[in-house]
């Protein structure tokens, strides 16, 4: 308990002192995982919307594959990444392992199957309610995918969120495809990591702290955001 | 309601004409060989009892369902690509979330209504149906009475030569029910073929030129709504109108 309660004090000190190491790491992790998150949103919304509206042979498997996929194993996702990217590797020429550009691509992997099996279920529950109306005023079916999106903007939200949260909560994709180069691939979570292993509690701690700040406050302004829109739009 | 849209010039919508159109599920003949001709002009007042079909045949001559087999043949059948020519209002109307204004220029937008004209269309179909003031107030919020009147704005805008209407004051009460018929005489005056169902018989005879009485699936009568409601000539009908409450 004393060496939790002198960590966590150092922890504070560290914050307080907005110490540079600690502010670097943290920028890096946001950087990565809203970019990763931003990437899946552009592939994940339009395709989780489209599956939910259309019937087509093999679309429960589809639908099946895509859930299955959002208990996507990071170091798999890693692993993938790291081989596509690796010397030998098909992308091998871009160089781009041990960079972020290789730490959002893992997270995105990681990220879109989340924000697309989501989005199917919350599009595919009001295109039952939309169909009828909107067919009957000719929208085609890619028109009303894109009409059910943004007319749930505000749902979708929450799996934004949700698809967040995984990317700045794994360590086992981006430690593998970053490496955790200090200074260059290190973000919070492979810090924390590395940090305990090391013995170096307070700053493991620090981290920790942040990233649950983070987390916490962008799912209370999500909250916010949504109940006001609600109340507003109904 | 004026100014002709691109689709007057075209031949007509109408006649409509059903020939021996069954819809059955699963097994069950839901719609049980109707032949009807619909023509332009008069409101025609779909009656029944529950289960009769009624809404099931709305939803096929509006393209919404496929018969099982028969034909639905239209005078000038509707191009897959073109703007819709025919519209609905549903029971519960279907708003999206965002503006009164907005939802009216959403369905403007659909029916290849080029943008300039869309603003002007849509607050002229808002002010047909009174609700000019809440043109910027978000649908969804709306009462169940303005919501419907929405709905029917936003069909005011589409100038349909032929409206769909599916018990659409079932859950309104008596003054939001008035507005909503004050709106349909409004759009019929306007040169819109008017098909409804309703429940409500008083209304049934308030709007009625002439009524379609459907029974298990078929049509057992068509009258002049007065001499239906005077003689009907099945013995069902007569049933029915005894059965049902006068108001």
């Amino acid at each position: 308990m004393s060496t939790l309660g002198e960590a966590a004090g150092q922890a504070l000190r560290l914050v307080a002192g907005a110490d540079p190491r600690l502010i670097g790491i943290t920028l890096l992790s946001l950087r990565v995982s809203f970019a990763a998150v931003l990437i899946a949103s552009a592939i994940g919304f339009p395709l989780g919307a489209a599956v939910a509206v259309s019937r087509f042979s093999g679309r429960h498997t589809l639908v099946v594959v895509l859930n299955a996929l959002m208990g996507l194993p990071p170091v798999v996702v890693g692993l993938l990444v790291y081989l596509l990217l690796s010397r030998a590797g098909p992308l091998g020429a871009m160089g781009l392992l041990f960079t972020p550009t290789a730490m959002i691509i893992a997270q995105a992997i990681l990220v879109t199957p989340i924000i697309a099996a989501l989005s199917r279920q919350v599009v595919e529950d009001a295109w039952i309610e939309y169909r009828e109306q909107l067919r009957s005023l000719g929208e085609t079916r890619f028109g009303a995918a894109l009409t059910l999106l943004w007319d749930l903007r505000f749902s979708l939200i929450t799996i934004v969120l949700a698809g967040f949260g995984r990317a700045a909560g794994e360590v086992g994709a981006v430690i593998i495809v970053g490496g955790n180069i200090d200074g260059v691939t290190r973000v919070m979570t492979t810090a924390i990591a590395l940090e305990t292993s090391k013995g170096d509690l307070p700053l493991a701690l620090g981290l920790g702290g942040i990233l649950l700040t983070i987390v916490l406050v962008l799912n209370a302004a999500a909250s916010v955001v949504k109940d006001l829109t609600q109340r507003r739009y109904g | 309601m004026s100014d002709s849209p691109i689709v007057r010039v075209l031949p007509k919508l109408l006649p409509l004409q059903l020939r021996d159109v069954v819809f059955s599920v699963g097994g069950r003949r839901i719609i049980d060989g109707i032949t009807l001709v619909l023509e332009s002009g008069a409101r025609t007042i779909i009656v029944g009892p529950n289960g009769a079909g009624k809404s099931v045949l709305l939803r096929l001559c509006h393209g919404l369902l496929q018969p099982t087999s028969g034909t639905i043949h239209w005078n000038t059948p509707e191009q897959p690509r073109a703007p819709r020519r025919q519209a609905m209002v549903f029971q519960r109307p279907v708003l999206l979330r965002r503006s009164a204004l907005s939802n009216i220029e959403y369905a403007l937008r659909v029916a290849g209504v080029p943008r300039k004209q869309r603003d002007a269309r849509a607050c002229e179909a808002l002010r047909s149906v009174g609700l000019d003031a809440l043109a910027r107030r978000p649908a969804r919020v709306l009462s169940g009475g303005e919501q419907q009147r929405l709905a029917l704005a936003r069909v005011w805008a589409l100038r349909p030569e032929l409206l769909f209407l599916d018990e659409p004051t079932a859950s309104l009460d008596p003054g939001a029910t008035q507005e909503i018929e004050r709106v349909i005489v409004a759009l019929h005056a306007a040169g819109t073929k008017i098909v409804m169902v309703t429940h409500n018989l008083g209304q049934a005879r308030r709007l009625g030129d002439e009524v379609v009485f459907l029974h298990q699936g078929q049509v057992l009568e068509r009258a002049p709504a007065d001499r239906f409601f005077l003689r009907p000539e099945s013995a069902e009908a007569a049933k029915f109108l005894k059965g049902q409450l006068p108001w």
